[in-house]
């Protein structure tokens, strides 16, 4: 034991860093890391649909730029990412200003729904390519 | 054991405003993160209908495209690219101020300006390319 240390906590669990909810640094490093892959990713998406909005973008147009195996995999990687880091920053939004039963209830309800966001969309841009 | 712990009732945020805490141009931007993240939130879940309609097949599509091309799809359209600039720019401020950077109350005050005007130059710029490409 350290002889001047004011800290209460054991040790062991100063070593290993976790705190009370024993997941450390975890969320807040991985909303940050996908907040990074995002930069380029939403920039991409945002501009290659304007592209595409400035021609026909009838079914047809956009199902063949969907098509393309580069865009393909940039979508996926988009949703996927994007939705990732959309339910860690609804989590920190719905533990700051609610809390009882409600708070329980719209964790579940936001994990629930960016699940299903993200099969859809991926599903859908996987049929597009891959159909 | 029903009675109530302090910890059960702790004021919830945000009861400091208006109380409390004056108005700051810096917090103001710092809601708007917030508001439209989870606008964004909400935006994705559109894009992926989007995605889905297009899985779905021409007819489909077809049912979908005039509601995108409406004034109130536009509308939506506009709002969400304008969110996702600033959230996006702002997210990168962000980024600085957790490695340390940036942190003092003019550089933080002067970067959120920069955040505002980047985010609407770089949706005029999308809608350019939408509209006059």
């Amino acid at each position: 034991m350290a002889k001047t240390s004011k800290d209460l906590r054991s040790p062991l669990s100063r070593a290993r860093g976790l705190g009370a909810a024993k997941d450390g640094v975890h969320h807040f490093w991985v909303l940050r890391v996908s907040a990074l892959a995002l930069i380029p990713l939403s920039l991409w998406f945002v501009f290659s649909v304007a592209c595409l909005a400035s021609g026909p973008a009838d079914f047809y147009a956009v199902q063949h730029w969907v098509s393309a195996p580069s865009v393909a995999v940039a979508l996926v990687l988009f949703l996927a990412t994007a939705l990732y880091h959309s339910v860690l920053g609804v989590e920190e939004v719905i533990l700051d200003y609610s809390t009882g039963p409600a708070r329980l209830t719209l964790l579940l309800a936001s994990k629930f729904l960016h699940a299903i966001v993200a099969a859809a969309g991926i599903f859908a841009v996987l049929k597009v390519a891959l159909g | 054991m029903t009675t109530k712990t302090p910890a059960q009732s702790r004021p919830l945020s945000p009861f400091m405003l208006g109380q409390y805490y004056r108005f700051q141009w810096t917090s103001l931007l710092s809601f708007g993160h917030r508001i439209t993240g989870v606008g964004l939130a909400l935006g994705t879940a559109l894009v992926a209908l989007w995605l889905i309609a297009l899985a779905a097949g021409p007819a489909t599509y077809e049912a979908v495209a005039p509601h995108i091309k409406a004034w109130y799809g536009q509308v939506l359209l506009f709002a969400w690219t304008w969110a996702l600039m600033y959230h996006l720019c702002n997210g990168i401020r962000h980024l600085f101020w957790d490695v340390g950077m940036g942190f003092d109350l003019k550089t933080a005050e002067r970067s959120g300006y920069a955040v505002v005007v980047v985010s609407i130059v770089l949706t005029a710029a999308a809608w350019a390319v939408a509209y006059l490409g």
